[in-house]
């Protein structure tokens, strides 16, 4: 039988029970609306945490660190010891060979130190991270408040927000005001400095130490932002006050690895606790981690983490999937159903089919559509449903968001990919279901069909 | 009436069933040859062995044993595929009840043959009315068959059976559900459509009159053998 005809009679056959076939295409639809429903929220999920990641600005970034700084947990005397075979010390020169690697934007030094700051009499202890002006363009400051760094040795501050409120009961207030932070500076010491010049002559490391002077800083404040930037990754994390990097490194405050450099003396030029390396774009970022990681040091990035974050939304969307089949799966059964009872009502029909001419697969066929278009429309009608669940679930959560005083989110995505994949997926389940039905359907005999009353 | 060859031929045909534990024979080695243009009657009780003939000869049973030739072709040597396409163009088959779709229309009803014989769309209305016209149910086209009497229904089965132009009319009992002047009507016109078409007709029937009345030879079966053999 030609398509066409194929199609007309299957269609009017289903509207021939119109009753029972509906309410098994709503089966279908409810069964797609509920994989629908579940893969969106997971996609939309993962896209949320993609793009919050991505505005970090740090899917183009490789931290450094060198090798002897992970060393010594929980061994006696490593951190006197000196670094292992082939690590190399994190400096100046360091720096410089990774800013010659193809593909590399820039690479700075991460600079932290713990600070007193003192605002309109009161003092808080907070530690300030240096920041390069190259991030200007990052996530963290998109909704800042205020301007960011006029220039990369201005002497200014951003604060984040928490710290902005416990300074103030209204942070926005604070922006052109100025605050001063205390901290202490690291000078060399020279030789003459060693009180006893045996001693001296003895231990030709006390000749590479420094002294730490308190020192105090002005700043105007020029912004704040919500969030930290880089939170949790690439050191200014715990930053609750950001200065232009430049004038960081200006201030030469004491650092946490310095006391531990002070005492391996491996190098008398200045060392970094880590760096950061910028990539031109993420596609380039493990190429260069594998060039530094070659160079002797130790590399991350987060392409590890958003590998790892791909396989937890890979197995995430499974499971949703699986979940979501269920009702899909009962579905089928349902469709089952409603077929082997139509071949037991129509019977007879089969017979007469068979007797004017119908071949076995015409009578396959026609079931098989049937099926099909119950599938069909039950896709269709099941991604339109599972998109209104979508939006009811976005509307919920903004809702709560907003009562939470937290920024609104689309934590439910559906992609082309999933609306087509959903349908086809809805055709092809009850394309198998209808298999049975079918298949028995073909194969009964036309004489006994033809006596069945 | 001209003869021109064998348009139907049982070789010993047997057709046996398994009933439970016990094996009926249906049909036990017929032989009977049925010539192009004949009009024969295949006359016996319930239950002697004619239906099961009918449906040999109408390709919608297999036999046990021996072989049917329709226009030369052996039926039990066709594969599934090529049965249907036999019993879709070669023969036209018209039952004691009806069996027309109550869901649909005369039209679409005589139209299905064709659907199943992939006949071109174009040219299937042209033989829906064509095949009406000659059972004279015309102003019939959109009716269902609930809206018909019953000699009405017999006579759309039988523009169905006739629409894909068919070799052979095979008949089963079909005045079986009618009163006698409609049947005769019916029989009346099977002759006419025989006459002007020069097609072959099997009827199967237990009315001794009737078939005497209107088939050009009447064979006799009981107990699943042919008894009997004769033109009028």
């Amino acid at each position: 039988m030609k398509p066409r005809d194929l199609s007309e009679l299957a269609l009017r056959n289903l509207r021939e029970s119109l009753l029972r076939n509906s309410l098994t295409t709503l089966g279908v639809a409810v069964g797609v609306a509920s994989l629908v429903a579940m893969l969106s929220l997971g996609v939309g999920l993962q896209e949320l945490a993609s793009k919050r990641l991505s505005n970090s600005g740090l899917f183009d970034t490789v931290l450094v660190s060198s090798r002897s700084n992970l060393r010594g947990l929980g061994r006696n005397g490593a951190a006197n010891s000196p670094p292992p075979q082939g690590a190399r010390v994190l400096d100046e020169d360091a720096r410089k060979e990774m800013e010659g690697l193809p593909n590399v934007v820039e690479v700075y030094p991460q600079i932290r130190f713990l600070t007193e700051m003192r605002y309109a009499g009161t003092p808080y202890s907070t530690i300030v991270a240096g920041i390069p002006v190259s991030a200007r363009g990052n996530g963290a400051f998109e909704g800042i408040q205020g301007t960011f760094f006029r220039g990369s040795r201005a002497d200014e501050a951003i604060l984040q927000m928490e710290l902005a409120k416990e300074m103030s009961a209204q942070p926005a207030t604070l922006v052109s005001k100025e605050l001063a932070i205390r901290y202490m500076e690291r000078e060399p010491l020279a030789p003459s400095a060693t009180s006893d010049p045996a001693r001296a002559k003895s231990d030709s490391r006390a000749e590479e130490g420094f002294s730490i002077v308190p020192r105090e800083k002005k700043l105007r404040i020029v912004g704040i932002v919500e969030t930290e930037p880089a939170a949790g990754f690439g050191g200014f994390g715990s930053g609750r006050l950001l200065i232009p990097l430049e004038v960081a490194a200006g201030l030469r405050a004491a650092q946490v690895n310095d006391l531990r450099e002070a005492l391996r003396a491996t190098n008398a030029k200045p060392t970094y606790a880590s760096l950061t390396v910028r990539a031109k774009n993420p596609s380039q970022v493990e190429a260069i981690e594998t060039a530094v990681k070659k160079m002797g040091f130790v590399a991350f990035s987060l392409l590890d983490a958003s590998r790892n974050l791909r396989l937890f939304f890979t197995i995430f969307d499974l499971l949703l999937g699986i979940f979501g089949s269920l009702a899909l799966s009962v579905a089928t059964l349902g469709i089952i159903n409603t077929l082997v009872m139509a071949i037991l009502e129509r019977r007879r029909e089969i017979g007469i089919l068979k007797a004017l001419g119908a071949a076995d697969r015409d009578v396959r066929q026609l079931f098989f559509v049937e099926a099909g278009v119950m599938g069909l429309l039950g896709g269709v009608l099941g991604v339109v449903f599972g998109w209104f669940i979508g939006r009811g679930v976005t509307w919920g959560t903004n809702l709560y968001l907003k009562r939470q005083n937290l920024p609104v989110a689309h934590v439910f995505s559906v992609p082309w990919w999933l609306v087509l994949g959903a349908v086809a997926f809805a055709v092809i389940v009850s394309l198998g279901a209808g298999l049975y039905p079918a298949t028995r359907a073909a194969r009964l005999n036309p004489v006994e069909a033809l006596r069945y009353e | 009436m001209p003869v021109n060859g064998f348009a139907l031929r049982a070789e010993k045909l047997s057709r046996e069933y398994q009933m439970g534990s016990e094996r009926i024979c249906a049909l036990n080695e017929v032989t009977l040859e049925i010539g192009a243009g004949e009009f024969v009657a295949l006359l016996g009780s319930s239950g002697s062995g004619k239906s099961t003939l009918l449906n040999l000869m109408a390709g919608l049973d297999r036999p046990t044993s021996g072989a049917i030739f329709a226009q030369g072709r052996n039926l039990s040597e066709l594969s599934p595929l090529e049965l249907a396409r036999y019993r879709g163009r070669t023969v036209g088959m018209v039952f004691q009840s009806f069996n027309l779709l109550p869901r649909m229309t005369l039209e679409e009803n005589i139209e299905l043959p064709l659907r199943l014989a992939e006949v071109e769309p174009g040219d299937r209305a042209q033989r829906v009315r064509e095949a009406l016209k000659r059972v004279r149910l015309e102003k019939r086209l959109r009716h269902r068959p609930s809206e018909l009497s019953g000699g009405e229904q017999q006579r759309a089965a039988l523009a169905r059976a006739l629409v894909n132009r068919p070799a052979i009319l095979l008949a089963d009992e079909p005045t079986g559900n009618l009163d006698s002047t409609t049947g005769e009507s019916i029989l009346l016109l099977l002759r006419e459509i025989q006459q002007s078409l020069g097609m072959t007709i099997v009827m199967v029937t237990h009315e001794r009159p009737l078939a005497e009345r209107f088939a050009s030879r009447i064979v006799s079966i009981a107990d699943g053998k042919l008894i009997s053999d004769g033109a009028k």
